[in-house]
């Protein structure tokens, strides 16, 4: 479980980076943190192992706190942390030796690195590039060693800042989908950054961040169903939720639980012998924006 | 361009040398250098030479490839040949001309020194050639740690960093100085001094991105739980194995009988 | 007058063992003021095709001729060509090195030996198109900006040759929505003003939005020069080679499968809500 208290945190310099953010995210869940370039995303990431510590406030982990000395390593080895940029963090010139690198950082028996090293190869479908050098690979298949490195260490939580920023589509998919069962089949709890929506729709759970404050925290249908505070926010919306919100406001009922093409494509054609007193003009079905975060 | 430069060079195989410990590799190098800085007689190099030889026959790389790796020493080899014959002021005069000379003395001398930098450089790319880039990083970590040598693990994993980031600097040169001719730079045209300048949009940039890699890896490290070389275990365990013994002993025999011969055997003087 | 590649191929490291064919037998004109779209997946040879089109690369085979002027390695015209030809690369801002933004933007003004005059006039051109503020940016170092402004100050490097042809090697990738559509504003009203525009993206939406006619190109050839229309229609043959259509399109098409007569050929929400509107409407009407 991952505790966030009131936490600040300012860049030497600059404007405060984070002013009292407050989250906790069960064990097990998948959450999306969205929010453009500079709302604190990534800092609010880089507390949750330690890289950097509150200037005020308190990040938990399992318990274990990031400021308390004797907490500090075994917080860090449970809380494993993918970057942007494939080629930036990738250390070793080959794919296995790369994935060891966090093991042996850790001390753990050459033996057992071995077999972690394996499972985590394995887990992300990495294990037939084991001798690959990496500089070779595609992003998709270096973000998918990055986070076999982090598995290594057999982490409860998984950090991911922007992973698919810098990918093609088909990298986009592998990343997703190498995440996804991480969290589903060895229940990793994962935190998930980006601005790409799509991406988020599957979550858990999703938060909004704006200039250091948590601005919005549900559900995605929650969240994307407030389709003119995420425009607000200059954030983009999911395309078939976009569409269902334009369908709602010239008057045509749609239900409020459509977040793919799929979804709305099955709505439609369920309404689609609606009668026509439920089109142009009639108001209920254009007020969607309800609830939720204030 | 850039790409056809190779660096470390390694020639995939299975034989007995590709499979030796990299240690062994390292320490039969040394020793075998030694030898060779021992031998003082041209024909005393006929020790030596059986063992390199053998060597490269049984690491079953191509002799051409072996020699390949002399290529960018040729000048160096020339210049060495060329000093000799021409500087040596002793021994009998084989040619002359006005105050040139060549005294039988300097060609010898100067077939010596060049033999024994072909000698020296043909074992030293055997061993990039047998040997990963990654076990011969393991392999001189070990090594050095051994002989107490301060930083090991620091010029290791200096070694390591650099060896997975040159391709992709490599990469982003080309990237860059496309990018800059794409909007008027030339770096082909002009003088020495037009051309060092001209470098400025080139380096400048890659400067800025190795410093950000350089960052951002830090930070990828330390996530990691980096936290230097202590308390540090590796997933690959070198270990001796019997093939390693022999290696030892013929290496030190070799190199064993070069000594003997020069000072007590004597047979080629 | 227009980009002409007639029949080229390419080959990366030719004659060696490490030979690399990534362009085979291509042929693709772009005419003044056009806005075309190239899709295809990572290494199909789309950045390897775009390079042509300025002189960065030479063809192996066939010719290839910007204006009329033949894109040959020892051309006189060669920086003629690159000036009408503007690329801008992956993650531009990478190539940002001067002390100043507009020192920056400067430079391939400056090296077409225009006069301080001239060249200033043309930065400030250049920094307007992209929404820079010159006399708030110009003195800024292009490090010290955020990620979306380095983005704009590169392209505006770009934009002071002036050039008659842009070509965008993804544009908006890292950026975030914000980002993204400051840039895809600008490029409409660049595209207005007569300048051709070639935009290379992965991100089909934006390829939707944007262009009017869409190239394809798979394992080093065309396969489709079209309407963006009538090539996103073909979304089988396109998953075929692994590349997506745009949301709209599959939203469409999923609606087709559930026997809802709506049309194929809407590329934008915008089009595709007002289908939708028209087709149910009368579905309801008719109904009743």
């Amino acid at each position: 479980m991952i505790e966030v208290r009131e936490l600040h945190y300012q860049y030497e310099g600059k404007n405060e980076a984070l002013k009292g953010v407050g989250l906790t995210v069960p064990a097990g869940q998948f959450l999306v943190i969205l929010g453009h370039n500079g709302s604190g995303k990534s800092t609010l990431a880089k507390h949750l192992n330690g890289l950097l510590l509150p200037a005020s406030g308190q990040v938990l982990i399992d318990g274990l706190d990031s400021q308390n000395q004797a907490d500090f390593w075994a917080l860090r080895q449970r809380v494993g942390m993918v970057f942007q940029n494939p080629d930036n963090q990738l250390i070793a010139t080959s794919v296995e030796e790369d994935t060891a690198f966090g093991p042996e950082n850790l001390g753990v028996e050459p033996a057992l690195i071995r077999s972690h090293v394996d499972e985590a190869l394995v887990s992300v479908g990495m294990e037939e590039y084991k001798e690959r050098a990496v500089h070779l690979l595609s992003g998709g298949q270096k973000q998918r060693v990055a986070i076999a490195g982090v598995m290594a260490m057999r982490p409860k939580v998984l950090v991911l800042d922007e992973p698919t920023a810098m990918l093609d589509p088909r990298g986009r998919r592998e990343v997703m989908s190498a995440v996804h069962k991480l969290n589903e089949e060895e229940g990793i709890t994962v935190v998930y950054i980006t601005h790409i929506m799509e991406e988020a729709v599957a979550a858990h759970r999703v938060v909004v961040m704006e200039e250091g404050r948590i601005v919005m925290d549900g559900s995605p249908l929650e969240i994307f169903n407030q389709v003119e505070k995420l425009k607000e926010l200059r954030l983009d919306v999911p395309p078939a939720v976009e569409m269902a919100h334009r369908l709602r406001q010239r008057g045509f009922p749609l239900p409020l639980t459509i977040l793919t093409i799929e979804e709305l494509a099955e709505a439609l054609q369920a309404a689609g012998g609606r009668p026509a007193d439920a089109l142009p003009g009639s108001g209920d079905a254009a007020k969607p924006e309800a609830t939720l975060c204030p | 361009m850039l790409k056809d430069i190779t660096i470390g060079q390694y020639y995939p195989g299975e034989s007995f040398l590709h499979r030796l410990d990299p240690r062994t590799k390292l320490i039969c190098l040394f020793f075998y250098m030694i030898g060779i800085f021992m031998v003082k007689e041209l024909l005393s190099f006929s020790y030596l030479m059986v063992f390199s030889i053998v060597v490269i026959a049984v690491s079953g790389v191509p002799v051409k490839t072996v020699f390949k790796g002399l290529k960018p020493m040729w000048i160096l080899l020339l210049l060495t040949l060329i000093l000799n014959f021409f500087m040596s002021i002793d021994g009998a005069i084989l040619w002359q001309w006005r105050f040139l000379k060549i005294t039988d003395a300097g060609v010898r001398r100067g077939i010596f020194m060049a033999l024994r930098l072909v000698m020296l450089l043909n074992i030293t790319a055997l061993l990039t050639l047998t040997t990963t880039p990654i076990l011969l990083t393991d392999g001189l970590e070990r090594v050095m740690k051994r002989c107490f040598i301060p930083m090991a693990h620091e010029l290791a994993m200096m070694m390591t960093i650099a060896l997975r980031f040159i391709p992709t600097l490599i990469d982003e040169t080309e990237r860059i100085m496309k990018a800059q001719i794409a909007r008027g730079a030339d770096f082909e045209t002009g003088g020495l001094l037009k051309k060092a300048k001209s470098l400025v949009p080139l380096l400048i940039p890659l400067f800025v991105s190795a410093i950000r890699r350089a960052d951002e890896l830090a930070m990828a490290m330390e996530a990691r739980c980096y936290r230097g070389g202590e308390g540090r275990t590796r997933l690959r365990q070198l270990k001796y194995r019997r093939g390693d013994g022999l290696a030892f002993a013929v290496t030190m025999s070799f190199v064993a009988f070069t000594i003997l011969d020069r000072y007590w055997l004597k047979l080629f003087v | 007058m227009p980009i002409v590649l007639d029949h080229i191929s390419y080959t990366y490291q030719p004659d060696t063992p490490f030979a690399a064919p990534a362009l085979h037998d291509v042929s693709l004109t772009i005419k003044s003021g056009q806005f075309v779209g190239i899709i295809g997946h990572t290494g199909s040879g789309k950045s390897t095709l775009i390079q042509h089109c300025n002189g960065l690369l030479f063809a192996s085979e066939g010719s290839a001729t910007v204006d009329g002027m033949p894109i040959l390695p020892k051309s006189k015209d060669l920086k003629e060509i690159r000036r009408k030809v503007g690329l801008v690369f992956q993650y531009p801002e990478h190539q940002l090195f001067e002390e100043t933004v507009a020192q920056d933007v400067a430079f391939g003004p400056k090296s077409l030996g225009l006069t301080a005059a001239e060249t200033e006039s043309r930065v400030r051109w250049a920094m307007n198109m992209v929404d820079m503020d010159y006399d708030k940016f110009h003195d800024a170092s292009p490090f010290g900006l955020s990620g979306g402004e380095k983005r704009r100050a590169a392209i505006a490097g770009v934009l002071a040759m002036q050039p008659k042809y842009l070509i965008l090697d993804e544009p908006f990738a890292g950026l975030d929505p914000n980002g993204r559509e400051e840039i895809i504003g600008q490029l409409l009203r660049l595209n207005e003003k007569g300048l051709a525009i070639v935009l290379v993206s992965h991100s089909m939406d934006e390829i939707a939005r944007l262009a009017k006619r869409l190239v394809v190109i798979h394992e080093g050839a065309i396969v489709y020069d079209d309407t963006v229309k009538q090539v996103f229609g073909k979304a089988a043959e396109l998953a075929a080679m692994g590349l997506d259509v745009p949301e709209v399109m599959k939203l469409m098409m999923l609606l087709k499968e559930k026997g809802l007569a709506v049309g194929q050929d809407t590329l934008t929400i915008e089009e595709g809500q007002e289908e939708i509107l028209k087709v149910l409407t009368n579905n309801t009407t008719r109904h009743t």
